[in-house]
């Protein structure tokens, strides 16, 4: 049975489509790759799942209940979790405090004190216990993508929506990242996760659902879909060819 | 460090309370002043501080609470239950006004709240059958002796005060407090962590209007006359801010030590520079924006992590 199900779900602003009619399932235990051209609508899916931006059109279920138009406090307390493209903080509190909000209201810890000790948990499995004390604002962004996961680790989630959290991260940052990603996963969580990079796409997803213009254009295994010539055209293809001149031009 | 700080509270709340003692009318009046503006100042701080929610209401809870209390005092209703009234009223009317105006960020939710007085005001004013209007409503006189008036409204507004700080201490410690710092610091993560805002934002409004409605009904049995110019006056939103910014915003004891700033000031000072009084109290938030941004407070912990860090790394 599907997990989470979207059907016909749209999102506009003003005349824009940033989602058109889009149609999703993902069933537990998946690692969904979510990816598109830049202003595909892929944040706006999110946005739409967890309840930050309202479906224009459309529903959205979690479980089989329908979750369209709920706030974002009760989907969370659903079990749907989040980490932000550009990440959120809450810049004056410590590391810990941090994590320890999502355990507290989300996550509903009985009182401080497991609160404290859930958070630890989350930031220890993400590598970021050493900096409990710090001020988020002072972390490097690395850390801040780390503290972001475990905010979300934090919440005891059933869907995790993960929206670019190796942007911006070096190659050995990338390759811890997709280590815990894969974790999580084997811990039970469902992940959706919205990525730029193909190589990071191709190991770690089962399934990978493209978006273009807010539209679902192609869905299927990674293979599947690298050889759609939607896909290519639109996304793959513009930028291989971008490459490969680029390329050309450097051997001329 | 923090083990003391609650004695030294309790130590200095205990020697206020002796200033009757002291046998001084004026202290005692001034007393009750700073217990008055404490009371405004803190309960601004739920809100203001703890929130980060830039009301300007607290004139609206405190003549709110006034009429109440002269209103249930006028109707034969004993002091302390019409004290109580006008705490119950000022809570409900803050419920029902933050359900409508706490969704506004910013200068939107600032400029309605401030609206709200002004409305207040008006209705006060014209409704002259409950209100008096703008002729002014007087209390029935108690038959105590002028000290024991002045003591007991010193003490009245002393308690409350202290109730005042003591919501504070609880909720900077406790859930409520931790959402509302969450939700100032930034709102739509809050609500993505599970934080339902809507619901913390009313009850910090809420918390933020019981006690001043309270302080509102002890002034006006203090004073025995209240006319709606006075106690919806503007400056009664404006000072508790500048009290609260000028001690440390969102921190417990902040507030209360700028009230007593603010009201050493206001004696010392302004009494002397009648004419400028408004033009004084503008620079001194000109000034506090630009130089004091965590208030007496912040710059007391900043000496002091400045003064340990040497220490610290010292012993490691
Ligand atoms: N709050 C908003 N108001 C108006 N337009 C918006 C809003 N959010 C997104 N959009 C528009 O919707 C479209 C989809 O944006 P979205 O952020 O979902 O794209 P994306 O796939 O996440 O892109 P990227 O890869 O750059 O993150 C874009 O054209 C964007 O400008
Ligand atoms: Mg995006």
């Amino acid at each position: 049975m599907s997990l989470l199900t979207l059907e016909n779900v749209s999102r506009s602003f003003g005349g824009l489509n940033a989602l058109d009619a889009v149609d999703m399932q993902v069933s537990p235990g998946e690692i969904v790759g979510l990816i598109g051209p830049n202003g595909a609508g892929k944040t706006t899916l999110v946005n739409v799942v967890t309840g930050a931006l309202r479906p224009s059109a459309g529903d959205i279920r979690f479980e089989g209940r329908s979750i369209a138009g709920k706030k974002p406090h009760q989907i969370g307390r659903m079990g749907i979790a989040r980490t932000y493209q550009v990440v959120q903080p809450f810049p004056e509190m410590t590391v810990l405090e941090n994590v320890m909000a999502p355990a507290t209201f989300a996550a509903r810890a009985e009182d401080m004190r497991t609160a404290r000790l859930k958070s630890m948990e989350a930031l220890e499995f993400v590598g970021l216990a050493g900096s409990a004390g710090t001020i988020a604002a002072e972390l490097t962004l690395a850390g801040r993508k780390r503290l972001e996961l475990a905010k979300s680790l934090a919440m005891n989630p059933r869907v995790l929506l993960l929206d670019e959290v190796n942007a911006g991260l070096n190659t050995a940052e990338i390759d811890g990242a997709l280590t815990l990603i894969r974790r999580i996963a084997d811990n039970g969580v469902t992940v959706i996760i919205i990525e730029h990079l193909m190589k990071v796409v191709m190991t770690l997803c089962s399934r990978l659902v493209v978006l273009h213009h807010g539209a679902k254009i192609a869905e299927g295994t990674p293979d599947e879909v690298s050889r759609d010539p939607h896909v290519i055209e639109a996304y793959l293809g513009t930028r291989y060819s971008r490459n490969l001149g680029a390329r050309e031009a450097a051997h001329d | 460090m923090t083990r003391i700080i609650p004695i030294v509270v309790v130590i200095a709340v205990a020697l206020v309370a002796c200033l009757p003692l002291l046998g001084d009318n004026y202290l005692l009046r001034l007393g009750t002043m700073f217990a008055m503006y404490a009371v405004l100042a803190l309960s601004w701080n739920i809100i203001g501080g703890f929130a980060g929610y830039p009301s300007f209401a607290t004139a609206a809870f405190f003549g709110l609470g006034a009429y109440t209390g002269a209103i249930l005092q006028g109707a034969g209703i004993p002091m302390i239950v019409a004290w109580t009234g006008a705490c119950v009223m000022a809570l409900v009317f803050a419920v029902l006004l933050g359900m409508a105006i706490l969704h506004l960020k910013g200068h939107y939710f600032a400029i309605a709240s401030l609206v709200v007085a002004e409305v207040l005001l008006e209705i006060a004013t014209s409704w002259t059958g409950l209100t008096g209007g703008g002729m002014g409503l007087n209390l029935p006189v108690l038959q105590i002796s002028i000290e024991a008036q002045a003591r007991l409204f010193f003490y009245a507004m002393l308690t409350i005060a202290v109730l005042a700080l003591l919501m504070n201490w609880l909720v900077s410690r406790g859930k409520v407090g931790f959402a509302l710092r969450c939700i100032r610091q930034n709102e739509d993560a809050s609500s993505m962590v599970g934080i339902d805002t809507t619901f913390y934002k009313v009850t910090g409004f809420g918390l933020s209007a019981i006690l001043v409605g309270g302080a509102g009904a002890i002034y006006a049995s203090w004073v025995f006359y209240i006319e709606p110019a006075d106690v919806f006056s503007v400056l009664l939103s404006v000072k508790p801010i500048v009290m609260a910014m000028l001690g440390g915003a969102g921190t417990v004891l902040g507030p209360v030590v700028g009230a007593l700033v603010f009201i050493v000031m206001e004696e010392l000072v302004w009494r002397n520079f009648l004419s400028f009084h408004a033009a004084v109290l503008g620079l001194l938030i000109v000034g506090l924006i630009f130089f004091l941004p965590n208030g007496i407070l912040g710059l007391v912990r900043r000496r002091r992590a400045a003064g340990l860090k040497p220490e610290e790394e010292g012993a490691a």
